[in-house]
C-alpha cells in the first residue's frame, strides 16, 4: 500500500488551472459524483472562481447500467443553469479506461453546448479502452490489473493503492 | 390466491411491477429515492438519458387512459426507450386464448417490457406468468385490483411535501370498492408506516371488511377530514356501478363532496390529492380542485419520473 499527497497534487493542479481564470469569462469547474467533486471542490475552493460549483452524477449514462445495476439514491447532477458557449473544467480523481470521462460528456452536452471541455485528472493510472486524454494531470502511475486506488476522506483526502480485485 | 413473488427476481429485486402487495419498504423507499434523482432530468432542457436505449416498450391498453398512459409513454421515451403504444378496445373481456396471443405476438417483436392496462383484476399477474424470460410486466391497472405506479406517484407526492410518511394522517375520500387506486394506495401507505390511514365514504362503496386493510373507516366527511395532513379524492366510477348504490350525484356531493369549506377542518397546511380523472361537482368542487391546497396536476408531472424509476429498477436486472 502507497499513500499519495493528495494536497500537494492539488496545489500543483491549482497553479496549473490557475491561469485560465484569468479573463473575465471564466470557466466553470464540474466534477464527478463521487471522487471528482471532491477534488473539484478543493480545486474550486483555491481558486476561487466567479462561477457556479458544478457536480455531475453519470450512472445513467454509464455504459455497464445494464450489467451493475442502479443504485438506487442515485445524487442529482447540478450545473450551472447555462453551459452554452462556457469551457468546462471537467474533474475526475482517477482516469482509468476512459469510460467514465465518455458518460460525463454525454451527460454535459445534454445540458448544452459548451465552447471547451478541458480534462482535470488528479492520477492518470493508464489503461485506456477509450480515446480519451487528460489536459492537466496531477501524477502518472503505472498499476498493475489487479491493483485499484481509492480516493477516501471528506476534509482530508487521501489516495490508497492497493490489491483488489477490479470491479470498475 | 394471486402470488407476489412473481415480482421479485432469486435476489429480491424487482421485475415486475404487478402490485404494492407484497413488496418491503426499502423496495418502495428505492422507487421513491430513484424517482427523486429522476425529476433532475425531466427539469432540463434534455429531458432524455440513456438507460433503456435499444430496449423496446409496449404499452397495452385494453381500457380507457389519458394520464397514465401518456406518462408512460413519456417515461420510456425519456428513458432512450423504443415504444409502441396499442390501443386495444374491446367489447367483451379479452381473455385466455386470445390475450395470451396478443401477447406471443408482441413477444415475437421482441419487447422487452410490457405495460399492460385492463379491465380484469389479476391480468397483469396472468401475463407476467406467461412471458418469456428476461420480459417484464408493469401493471397501469387490472380491474378493482391494483394500480401500483399510481399508488407509487402518490406517495412520491406525499413524500415530496410532507417529508415522512411516520406522523401523517392520511384521509382516502370516496369510492373505494371500486378503486385500485385506493388498494394501491393504502397498501403503500401502510408499508410505509404512516402514522393514520383514513378512508371515508358511504357504506355502498367499500369492500367487505375494510377494517382488515390496516384503515380507520368513517362515514361522515366531515368528522373523517378532522385534522389530516392529506386528503385524497377519489372518483366515482359511474362506469362501474352496477345496482343501487347511490341515491343520485348531488346527493353524494351534497355528502362526500369535498367544498372549500370542508377542505379548513383539514390542518391548514394540508394538500388535496386526486389520482384524475375528476368529476368537478361531484367529488369534488371546480374551487378545491384549482385552489392552492391542491398538487393534482403535480401527481400528473411525478408520475412521469416515478415510472422511469420502476422502468429503469426493472431494466437493471444483472443478466
Amino acid at each position: 500500500m502507497t499513500d499519495l499527497s493528495v494536497n500537494k497534487l492539488i496545489q500543483q493542479l491549482t497553479a496549473e488551472l490557475a491561469p485560465l481564470f484569468s479573463s473575465t469569462d471564466q470557466p466553470v469547474i464540474v466534477g464527478i459524483e463521487t471522487g471528482g467533486y471532491l477534488i473539484a471542490k478543493a480545486l474550486y475552493d483555491n481558486l476561487n472562481p466567479d462561477t457556479e460549483l458544478g457536480k455531475l452524477n453519470i450512472t445513467f449514462y454509464r455504459d455497464d447500467f445494464t450489467k451493475t445495476g442502479l443504485h438506487p439514491t442515485v445524487k442529482p447532477s447540478n450545473l450551472p443553469s447555462d453551459i452554452d458557449g462556457k469551457t468546462i473544467i471537467l474533474v475526475d480523481d482517477v482516469l482509468y479506461s476512459g469510460r467514465t470521462v465518455r458518460a460525463a460528456m454525454n451527460e454535459l452536452f445534454d445540458y448544452g453546448r459548451p465552447d471547451k471541455i478541458l480534462l482535470a485528472i488528479l492520477i492518470d493510472r493508464g489503461g485506456r479502452e477509450l480515446p480519451i486524454q487528460a489536459d492537466y494531470v496531477g501524477q502518472t502511475i503505472d498499476l498493475a490489473e489487479d491493483e485499484q486506488i481509492k480516493l477516501s476522506g471528506q476534509d482530508s483526502l487521501n489516495l490508497r493503492i492497493q490489491k483488489n480485485k477490479i470491479t470498475q | 390466491m394471486i402470488t407476489n413473488n412473481l415480482q421479485l427476481n432469486e435476489n429480491g429485486k424487482l421485475k415486475h411491477f404487478l402490485s404494492i402487495e407484497g413488496l418491503n419498504k426499502t423496495i418502495l423507499t428505492n422507487i421513491l429515492d430513484t424517482a427523486e434523482s429522476f425529476t433532475s432530468v425531466t427539469n432540463r432542457s434534455i429531458k432524455k438519458v440513456p438507460i433503456l436505449r435499444g430496449k423496446t416498450v409496449a404499452n397495452l391498453f385494453f381500457e380507457a387512459s389519458t394520464r397514465t398512459r401518456a406518462t408512460f409513454e413519456l417515461a420510456a421515451q425519456r428513458l432512450s426507450a423504443d415504444i409502441l403504444s396499442l390501443d386495444i378496445k374491446t367489447s367483451s373481456a379479452v381473455k385466455g386464448e386470445s390475450l395470451l396471443d396478443t401477447l406471443h405476438n408482441l413477444q415475437a417483436m421482441q419487447v422487452d417490457m410490457f405495460v399492460i392496462r385492463h379491465q380484469d383484476s389479476g391480468s397483469a399477474h396472468f401475463f407476467a406468468q406467461h412471458v418469456a424470460p428476461g420480459v417484464s410486466v408493469l401493471n397501469a391497472g387490472d380491474g378493482q385490483h391494483s394500480h401500483p405506479t399510481q399508488g407509487m406517484l402518490d406517495m412520491f407526492t406525499i413524500r415530496r411535501h410532507k417529508g415522512s410518511f411516520e406522523n401523517l394522517c392520511v384521509a382516502i375520500v370516496g369510492d373505494i370498492k371500486h378503486s385500485r387506486v385506493a388498494r394501491s394506495q393504502i397498501h403503500a401507505l401502510n408499508i410505509l408506516n404512516t402514522g393514520q390511514v383514513r378512508v371515508i365514504a358511504p357504506r355502498t362503496l367499500l369492500p367487505e371488511q375494510t377494517e382488515a386493510l390496516g384503515v380507520q373507516v368513517y362515514h361522515d366527511l366531515d368528522e373523517g377530514l378532522k385534522d389530516v395532513d392529506v386528503v385524497i379524492m377519489l372518483r366515482l366510477q359511474k362506469e362501474r356501478m352496477t345496482g343501487a348504490l347511490l341515491p343520485s350525484e348531488q346527493e353524494y356531493f351534497r355528502q362526500y363532496g369535498l367544498t372549500a369549506d370542508r377542505v379548513k377542518l383539514a390542518k391548514p397546511d394540508a394538500i388535496v390529492m386526486h389520482p384524475g380523472p375528476a368529476n368537478r361537482g361531484i367529488e369534488i368542487e371546480s374551487s378545491v380542485m384549482d385552489g392552492k391546497q391542491s398538487v393534482i396536476l403535480q401527481q400528473v408531472t411525478y408520475g412521469i419520473a416515478v415510472r422511469m424509476a420502476v422502468m429503469s429498477m426493472i431494466a437493471s436486472q444483472p443478466v
